[in-house]
Order: C-alpha cells, then sequence, then structure tokens
C-alpha cells in the first residue's frame, strides 16, 4: 500500500527523491480522511519551501487542510491535471495525482522523515 | 405574553419533568456575583396600538409630505407592490440562511437567479448572494485584489462616495493597506487620469472609481481601466446608483464590480438596510467573499441549488478566510430580484431613460457645475446651499445635498438628483426658488 | 396521532429566465411630465448600452407565482421550530414589519436636515439606552450592520485604546469552542489568533488563561454562555487576569438570550461586546440577512466609537462627527436602522419583566429537551445547560450513523435540523435551542421525532443514512458544486 522508496511526515505527506527532485503528494489515508476532494490550491513554480511549512491546501466540501511540505527548495513544477480534476487525488494520490516537485535545497533533512514501516504503525497507532 | 406559547400549568408540567421546584432553580447555579437582582430599567411591555401609536408619533417627527432632490447614495425610486407582498411571505421572511438546502430551494433559487441577473447587469461572470451595502463591498473587494495580486496599495479616485471612502479606510488601515487618492477634472468632473498615471506603481493592487460618480458624472472607466491594467493592479468600479445599468453600458475593463442595490425597491429607511454586491470575472471567484449558491443535482438527478464554495469563507476557514462575513441581506436582495423581475429587460431601460428625462429637464433650469454627462444627478452652483435650503424647506422641499462638508471646494454647490418619481411642478418651484442663474453667470 | 408533516403536492418552477420571453411585463410606469430624451445625446452614444441580454420579462401573475411556488420550497419558523443552536430562531413578531414600513420611518433619507429627522433619531438613542441598560454597559453604537461587522468593531475599538496606551499588542486569546467569525475578525484586524483550551468540563480553562495572557495579549474573545450552552462560571477571574496583564475581555453577544433579565455582561467584566438583532431581539433572519450587530461598552472605550455618534444639543437629537478618537466609520450612515425599528418593537412589546420571563422560558425549554433526551444521546459535558444544549452522535457512530444524518432525518419529521458539527470541541456534535417561542406541544413532536430517530438507527440505519425522504430535493450532490461551480445561468 505504502510504496517502500517512499519518505511520510506525521501530517500524511510523502516524498520521492530522485536526482535532487523531490515529488510531493497525500496519502491514501490523507485523502481518505478528507472525503471527495473538490480543488487543490498549489504554489506557483519558483516560490521557496520549508520542511514543515505549508505550501498550499487541499479542500473538500466542509473542509481545507493544509499541506506541510516535507522537504526545503524551490518549487519547480506542479501537477497540472489538478486544477481540471481534483479528483483524482482520492483516485491515485501515490501516483497520478502527485503536487509538486521540488529542487531540494537541503537533502539532509530526508533522514527526518518516516520510512513506509513506519508510517503504516503511525497510522495504525492512530486509529 | 403573546410570543411565549406556554400556559402556567404546562410550565409546571415542564419543571416537573426537569425535576425542578421553580424556573428560578435553573440559574441557580450562576456565580451569585454576576447575578442581576434587580428588574431591569425598561418600561412594562405595551400592546400591539401602542407600539404602532409609538413609532407613527417618531415618524411624524421625520419629514412629512415633503419633495426631495437629495440622492448621494440613497435613491427614492418607485417600490412595485410585489416586492412586499413577496418579501412578507412567512415562507422567505422567518427563514432560516439556506445551508439545508434540500428545505431550502426557494431562497437558494431566488439566490442564483440574483446571481444571475447581477451577472447581466454588470457584464461580469460571477456575482455573489449580496454584502452588507456598497459601502462595505469597497473595501472587501480591495482586500480581494490584495489576495489576487499580491500587492497592497490602493488608489481610490475623490469621486467615489465619500463615506464609502471612509470605510475603506478604516478596513484598509488594519490590512497594511495603504489608500491613496487621486482627484478630478474641475471642468468636467471626470477622473484626473494624469493624476492617476502620476500614482499609481507597481505595489497598487487596486484602482478604485465610481460611476456615475458621487457628482453623477458617467466616468472614464475604461481609460482607467487601461492604466490600471499596464501597471499589473485591478480596476474595481464602484456603482451606487443600480438604475443607471438600464441604460448606461457596464463597466468595461472592470476586474471587480463593487455596488450598491438600494434603488431597487429598498426603502432608504435612514440609512439601512440596504443590500451590496461583488461581481467579478471567473478566474477571480475562489477570492470572491460572501456566500456563492451554485447548481447541482440532487440524488434522483434533478436540478438543485446550494451554498458552495463555502471553503473560502469563515466558519471554515477561521483565521484564514477571504472575510469575516457571515449574515448576507439576503431578504433586501430578494426585494431586488423582484424588483428586477418586475421591470425586466425592457422596464429596466424605461425606468432608466425616465430617470435622465427628469434629471436633464431640471439640469436645463439649473445649469450642472461640471461639463461631464450625467445620468440623474448633477451638481448644480448655487452660491450659498445652505441658505437656498432653509427657504426651500419653507415650502416642503428638501433641495439637493451641500458639497461643502465633504469638498470644500465645492462649498458654493449642492448635489440634486431626479428621480422617476419627480414631479416637474416640485422642479419647477425648486428652480424658481433658485432663480435659476442664467449659463453665461455660472461658467463665468 | 397527527404528526407534524405530511407529503404535499409540491409544484414545478422553472427559473425567470427559462420563462420568460419577449414583450411580456410586469411594470407600468407613468407618461412623463418632462420632455423625453434621446439617450444617446444625453449620456453619450458612447455610454448607452445594448439591452441587457437575458433579463428576465415576466408578467406579473407569472411573476407571483414564481416567487409563490419557490417559497412554498423553504422551511421558515412560521412553519415550526428551527432547533438550531446559537442561533436564536425566535418568533418574529409582525408588528416589526408593520412598524418598519410607516412612510416617515421607511421613507426618511439619511442626509435629511436632521430637523427632519428627529423621530429616527429619538428611535435610536431609545433603542441604544435599551441596550445599554440591558448589558450593563455605558456606551452603545448601531452602526455595524452584523454580528461579524460588530466584533470587528469591538476589536478595533480595543486595538484603538491599547493604541493610544502604547502598544496596540500583537495576539488575541479565543477558545476552542468559538464561533467561526471570531478568528477571522481577529484576523482581519490584524492580530494573531491564539488558541486556548477548555477544561474537560466545557468552560475556560483559568490556568491556560493565565499562562497565555502575557503583555502581548490585546483581548481574549469569549461567548457566554459559551457555545456548550453552559455559563463560563470563571468569567469574573478571567476578567480580572486579563485587566492585571492591561488586556481586554470582549464578549460575543451571540448567546444573549440565555442572559437578558439575569445577568449583564458589564456586570462581570466584560469591556466591549457585540449584540445580534437578529438572534436575541427577534429581527427576521429573512433567508439569511439583514441582521444588525450593535456594540455596548465601557466608558473607556466610549471616545473610540465610530463616528457619528447622537449627542443632545438645544432639546435637540444632532450627529456629532467631530469625533477625533473615532476608528472611522465601519459603514456609511447610521446602521440599519430597518432593523433597529424592528428590534425596539420588540423590546416595546416585552417590556422589563417580559425580556426577563423570555429568557427564564427560554432556558426551561432547553433544559426540558435535555432531560427528555439525555437517555438516548450522549453528553459529553454534563454541567448545567442553559439556553442550548450540545449533545454528541457518540452512540450512533457506533452503528455508523452520524451527526448529519440525524439531522437529515429529522426533516422528515417536520423540523429544521440542528446545529450540524459545532463547536468543534465536541466531535459529531448536536446543538440544540429552541427559544422561548416553542409551546409545550412543538417541543414534544420534536422531541418524540429525536427518539423516534434514536430508535430507526437501530432498527433501520438505512433509513437514517439516506434521509431525507419527503422532501422536494433529496440530498444534493455539494462535491459537484464545488468541483464545478455553476453560479449562473447561462442560454442554452
Amino acid at each position: 500500500m505504502y510504496p517502500e522508496n517512499f519518505r511520510y511526515t506525521k501530517e500524511h505527506e510523502w516524498v520521492l527523491v530522485e536526482g535532487g527532485i523531490g515529488t510531493i503528494g497525500i496519502t491514501d489515508h490523507a485523502q481518505q480522511e478528507l472525503g471527495d476532494i473538490v480543488y487543490v490550491d498549489l504554489p506557483k513554480p519558483g516560490t521557496r519551501v520549508e520542511q514543515g511549512r505549508s505550501l498550499g491546501s487541499v479542500e473538500s466540501v466542509k473542509a481545507v487542510s493544509d499541506i506541510y511540505s516535507p522537504v526545503s527548495g524551490e518549487v519547480a513544477e506542479i501537477n497540472p491535471i489538478l486544477a481540471d480534476a481534483p479528483e483524482k487525488l482520492n483516485e491515485d494520490p501515490h501516483g497520478a495525482a502527485w503536487l509538486v516537485k521540488i529542487k531540494l535545497s537541503a537533502p539532509g533533512e530526508l533522514p527526518d522523515l518516516m520510512s513506509a514501516a513506519d508510517y503504516q504503525s503511525y497510522i495504525g497507532a492512530e486509529k | 405574553m403573546r410570543y411565549l406559547p406556554k400556559s402556567d400549568s404546562e410550565r409546571r408540567q415542564m419543571l416537573d419533568a426537569c425535576g425542578v421546584e421553580s424556573a428560578e432553580d435553573l440559574f441557580a447555579h450562576l456565580p451569585e456575583a454576576v447575578r442581576l437582582r434587580r428588574p431591569l430599567h425598561l418600561a412594562p411591555g405595551i400592546s400591539e396600538y401602542e407600539i404602532v401609536d409609538y413609532f407613527r408619533e417618531r415618524a411624524g417627527e421625520n419629514a412629512d409630505g415633503y419633495a426631495s432632490f437629495l440622492g448621494a447614495g440613497v435613491y427614492r425610486h418607485y417600490r412595485p407592490v410585489l416586492v412586499d407582498a413577496v418579501v412578507s411571505r412567512g415562507e422567505f421572511l422567518t427563514s432560516y440562511t439556506p445551508y439545508q438546502a434540500e428545505i431550502s430551494q426557494g431562497t437558494l433559487t431566488t439566490i442564483f437567479e440574483f446571481q444571475t441577473m447581477i451577472c447581466q447587469l454588470t457584464g461580469m461572470d460571477v456575482a455573489n448572494a449580496s454584502m452588507y451595502d456598497g459601502s462595505t463591498a469597497v473595501p472587501e473587494a480591495a482586500m480581494m485584489a490584495a489576495r489576487i495580486t499580491g500587492r497592497h496599495r490602493a488608489l481610490a479616485a475623490r469621486s467615489v462616495h465619500p463615506e464609502y471612502r471612509e470605510v475603506l479606510r478604516t478596513y484598509a488601515l488594519h490590512q497594511g493597506m495603504p489608500v491613496e487618492e487621486f482627484g478630478y477634472v474641475k471642468d468636467s468632473g471626470v477622473i484626473d487620469l494624469e493624476e492617476l498615471e502620476r500614482k499609481i506603481d507597481d505595489q497598487t493592487a487596486a484602482v478604485i472609481v465610481q460611476s456615475p460618480n458621487f457628482f453623477g458624472v458617467i466616468d472614464d472607466v475604461k481609460a482607467a481601466a487601461e492604466i490600471a491594467h499596464r501597471h499589473g493592479a485591478l480596476l474595481v468600479v464602484v456603482f451606487t446608483e443600480a438604475v443607471s445599468l438600464g441604460i448606461l453600458e457596464p463597466p468595461a475593463g472592470a476586474d471587480i464590480v463593487a455596488g450598491e442595490l438600494q434603488s431597487f425597491a429598498i426603502s432608504p429607511s435612514y440609512g439601512g438596510p440596504y443590500a451590496g454586491i461583488i461581481a467579478t470575472r471567473e478566474k477571480f471567484v475562489r477570492q470572491m467573499p460572501g456566500r456563492l449558491v451554485g447548481q447541482t443535482v440532487d440524488t434522483h438527478g434533478n436540478r438543485a441549488f446550494c451554498l458552495t464554495l463555502s471553503t473560502r469563507e469563515q466558519h471554515i476557514r477561521r483565521e484564514k478566510a477571504t472575510s469575516n462575513i457571515c449574515t448576507n441581506q439576503a431578504l433586501i436582495a430578494l426585494m431586488a430580484t423582484v424588483f428586477m423581475t418586475v421591470y425586466g429587460k425592457v422596464g429596466l431601460r424605461e425606468l432608466a431613460l425616465q430617470n435622465t428625462a427628469k434629471a436633464h429637464y431640471l439640469a436645463g433650469k439649473l445649469k450642472p457645475a461640471f461639463t461631464g454627462k450625467f445620468f440623474n444627478e448633477f451638481v448644480a452652483r448655487v452660491g450659498n446651499p445652505e441658505a437656498v435650503n432653509k427657504t426651500l424647506l419653507k415650502k416642503k422641499i428638501i433641495g439637493g445635498l451641500p458639497l461643502g462638508r465633504f469638498y470644500p471646494e465645492l462649498a458654493d454647490s449642492m448635489l440634486v438628483c431626479a428621480t422617476e418619481t419627480t414631479r416637474r411642478g416640485e422642479m419647477d418651484e425648486l428652480s424658481d426658488a433658485l432663480r435659476a442663474p442664467a449659463a453665461e453667470e455660472v461658467l463665468a | 396521532m397527527i404528526k407534524k408533516v405530511r407529503s404535499h403536492p409540491s409544484q414545478n418552477e422553472a427559473l425567470l429566465f427559462e420563462r420568460s420571453s419577449p414583450g411580456k411585463g410586469a411594470w407600468q410606469l407613468p407618461e412623463l411630465d418632462v420632455p423625453a430624451v434621446d439617450a444617446s445625446v444625453a449620456l453619450g452614444a458612447a455610454n448607452v448600452r445594448a439591452e441587457i441580454p437575458g433579463f428576465p420579462e415576466v408578467s406579473e401573475v407569472e411573476a407571483i407565482r414564481h416567487f409563490t411556488r419557490l417559497s412554498t420550497w423553504n422551511y421558515a419558523i412560521d412553519h415550526g421550530m428551527y432547533p438550531l443552536g446559537s442561533c436564536t430562531m425566535k418568533y418574529n413578531p409582525r408588528i416589526n414589519e408593520l412598524v418598519a414600513r410607516i412612510e416617515g420611518l421607511a421613507w426618511a433619507h439619511p442626509y435629511q436636515p436632521e430637523a427632519l429627522a428627529q423621530g429616527a433619531m429619538e428611535v435610536m438613542a431609545r433603542l441604544e439606552a435599551a441596550l445599554a441598560e440591558i448589558t450593563g454597559m455605558d456606551a452603545v453604537t448601531l452602526q455595524p450592520s452584523a454580528g461579524a461587522q460588530g466584533e470587528l468593531t469591538g476589536i478595533l475599538l480595543i486595538r484603538a485604546l491599547l493604541e493610544k496606551r502604547g502598544s496596540p499588542r500583537r495576539k488575541i486569546l479565543i477558545p476552542d469552542s468559538a464561533h467561526g467569525t471570531n478568528p477571522a475578525t481577529a484576523a482581519i484586524a490584524g492580530y494573531v489568533v491564539e488558541n486556548v483550551k477548555s477544561t474537560d468540563t466545557g468552560v475556560l480553562d483559568l490556568e491556560a488563561l493565565a499562562r497565555a495572557a502575557d503583555g502581548d495579549v490585546a483581548a481574549l474573545m469569549v461567548t457566554n454562555p459559551n457555545t456548550l450552552g453552559v455559563f463560563e462560571e470563571n468569567i469574573v477571574q478571567a476578567a480580572e487576569i486579563l485587566h492585571a496583564k492591561g488586556a481586554m475581555l470582549y464578549m460575543d453577544g451571540a448567546n444573549m438570550n440565555a442572559l437578558v433579565g439575569i445577568a449583564r455582561p458589564g456586570d462581570f467584566g466584560v469591556d466591549v461586546m457585540h449584540l445580534n438583532l437578529h438572534k436575541t431581539f427577534s429581527t427576521p433572519h429573512g433567508g439569511g440577512g439583514p441582521g444588525a450587530g450593535p456594540v455596548a461598552v465601557k466608558k473607556a472605550l466610549e471616545p473610540f466609537l465610530p463616528t457619528p455618534r447622537l449627542k443632545r444639543v438645544r432639546g435637540k437629537w444632532a450627529w456629532d462627527f467631530k469625533r477625533k478618537r473615532s476608528i472611522g466609520r465601519v459603514r456609511a450612515f447610521y446602521g440599519n436602522f430597518g432593523v433597529l425599528v424592528r428590534a425596539l418593537a420588540y423590546i416595546l412589546a416585552h417590556g422589563g419583566p417580559g425580556l426577563r420571563n423570555a429568557t427564564v422560558d427560554a432556558v426551561l425549554n432547553a433544559v426540558y429537551i435535555r432531560k427528555q433526551l439525555e437517555p438516548y444521546f450522549d453528553l459529553p459535558y454534563p454541567a448545567p445547560n442553559m439556553h442550548e444544549v450540545v449533545f454528541s452522535d457518540e452512540r450512533q457512530a457506533k452503528l455508523g450513523v452520524r451527526t448529519g444524518d440525524l439531522a437529515k432525518r429529522l426533516i422528515d419529521y417536520g423540523f429544521h435540523p440542528y446545529t450540524v458539527s459545532f463547536p468543534m470541541i465536541v466531535h459529531g456534535a448536536l446543538m440544540i435551542e429552541p427559544t422561548e417561542t416553542e409551546g409545550k406541544l412543538e417541543l414534544d413532536q420534536f422531541i418524540d421525532a429525536m427518539i423516534s430517530i434514536a430508535k430507526e438507527v437501530e432498527t433501520d440505519p438505512e433509513l437514517v443514512k439516506q434521509a431525507p425522504h419527503s422532501t422536494r430535493t433529496s440530498r444534493v450532490d455539494e462535491v459537484a458544486a464545488a468541483r464545478k461551480p455553476v453560479l449562473r445561468w447561462k442560454p442554452a
């Protein structure tokens, strides 16, 4: 369920690092909690982000949730499909519905994040 | 008491069911220090008839049976009788905010129609379900522009309603939004484009103009739009006389329209309640404050309406909300909706033309101080407006608004308005009382 | 047994634009008594618009039928109870509508000479005095248009006073049980919001408050009784803690219906508060507004009140615009006068003793509901409640049914839902406020309905989860409405 090569945050974001670029998304657990997603608010390319700080938000009908960046750096790309089809985030949160790609400024941050196994027990404990 | 539907024996039954000896025991848990241990110093309750008498007496102490030439943001227009017939229905009057869509389709449908008509009227893509009034719609529009552009300064024309500008300043002060003003051209009464060009910069979020402006002059919105957009700012266009949109081109190049609908069957009522609107382009919809009604379907596929995009609002976003507004002006907006329905496409135009005809007839006798084209109000130079008004009052005429209180440079002038309700006889009396100055004298 | 609802035929009705056709109209204006004008000449050809595309064209008969049919799709107080917590949906007296329409009041222009506006000014002065007496405060402004605007005004007043004393400070404390307008207002006023937790009995935690109240806190915004319907028993001490640090106590007056004639905020340490005339003082909600949000203050804040203020000059009322310390205007003109008239009519009808009796009945009704429903619904905070009571859906949630479902099922019994999912400190909240204008018959029907629903949750949960079944529309697709917003009609 939770890809081994991702790393995870307590706020239910994931990040996949490949060659200095971190692809960020929210976890399946998060999209379930949110319910039907109606809108995703993402930063513009070029925006600087910091680990642990909000870079945007995800909206369902009755709630808004901040997206906290798992890593620091600069926004390189945002996923174009979410503007017209926010529901993809419910369907494929770990794959097609990634949110942003960040050019990492501090790769040393990664060990702070959870492994798939740790995240699995974290959400198990939350329940 | 006629509004308390419990008999004493019912109260007794309920107290027993609560296991309580007397009603006073229900408050026994309150700390003694907070208790009010004396009766309120208010007279005992009175009957309906006495209540009517009281307010009739107060009404008698107000102007009664006076002709009036006051406009300045609040206008005298006929109120079609259908308006009160509709809004007095208990289903509209005593209903709540339509959060529960299944039992509020009446309110939701009328708001959807309202939103549509405001778009048609203003030429914008989306409109909200009303703001408190025109004056508070202006700072809401300015804050919206700030959110959209990421900039923080506002530039407002002096010919925007003076009280609206005061409200803007009160709100803007705490949003870290400096508000600067630019003036009008002395002869024409339109905005001073050169001054606008000088004062606008790359930190300006919004340029705010009004048309017809406070002086009644139809302003140069297109030129203001060009300047604003060239500098990356948004253009906010304000209107206070909604009837003008029956004949005047909607504001070209506006990004946000902030207006007042009082002219649409909303009684002047000594200043409120009124209904403001914000209308804008599709791309800015998520930055709009206030309630929005959207179309959807129910589980059987039937068309239905509901409040939507609620995540902009205070009850969800809390401190990150686009505004703190909760209540809107639903019942007042409904009055406007019925008004727009009664007049309709052709009627509203005819109404606007009548207003134009009346005011231009009066202007022919008084000679406007500005050369700019106007709709139903204009500035007349009369020398000593306060003295003139004093004379007029003796004839039971309330003259125009002396402008000195808002524009010291126009202390010799008054703002006069004529609508479809103004009679020719009244206008003739007004101009006689002023001994209508000849054109040459005024322009000298 | 006659239940409260039965299905009735309801007519379909298209939108105005779908019923329009050229040549139909519902208006007639008198003939012009002045010469007609050529619009292009008078206004300038470039300024004249083409006709308004899509604007309605219907006859008077179609217009009245349209709105009448639509009105029958609404629930309203005139139909029955709205148990909405903190909304105080009480009866809207019809006499209020009549007096607000008296010509001399309804047609008064805000700029008409003061000598010809004495009646309107007297109404406002009388209402100010009555509200000051009811709240135990020193001065009242009637300018704010609604509760949220009243809150903003109140916070701006605090800011102005603190600024005069040296520093406006940076933070405002807000309990986690607060209404959403509170933090939104604090943010708009330029303050940073800090949440203060409640105790496990649901009231303000004095220790948490004492820890949080430092020299950088401008105020605590509190609702009393709080959103659980429970009186903040520590309010006097809370006020002392704040005042000792030079901070102020703001009270959100939304729940004033529990206090009128019983306790006055000015007496228990409140410095500034707002009132909701469309709640406590019976002015009609009209589908969402208008309202009015007067602000009442202690003497120290009076100089900062919005301009203008009423003053007495040689035996007459006048508007005082010369207020150097005023925060300015929060709206044009003087306030929602038409709403103020209705509120004063309400006060005159009840009178002093009557207002207190209304409060007693309001609390009795809510306590009665609590007692009857306690066996069926979880009550997370058992402290004595006042004019409203908050249950949670915990028992029903175990069977997969949530507060939102229960609320929808209540509609089938002929009632508007209670407030769902608020306050946030109660998971799955059911917030119920009957108000004093509900009689025993209506209350018993409501209680019977809630008990019946509780039983249905056990025997037929799907019936509850798919509710409502008897309404004109079934549950609407709010997700689609938010994903692809359609906010206006467009021609096909």
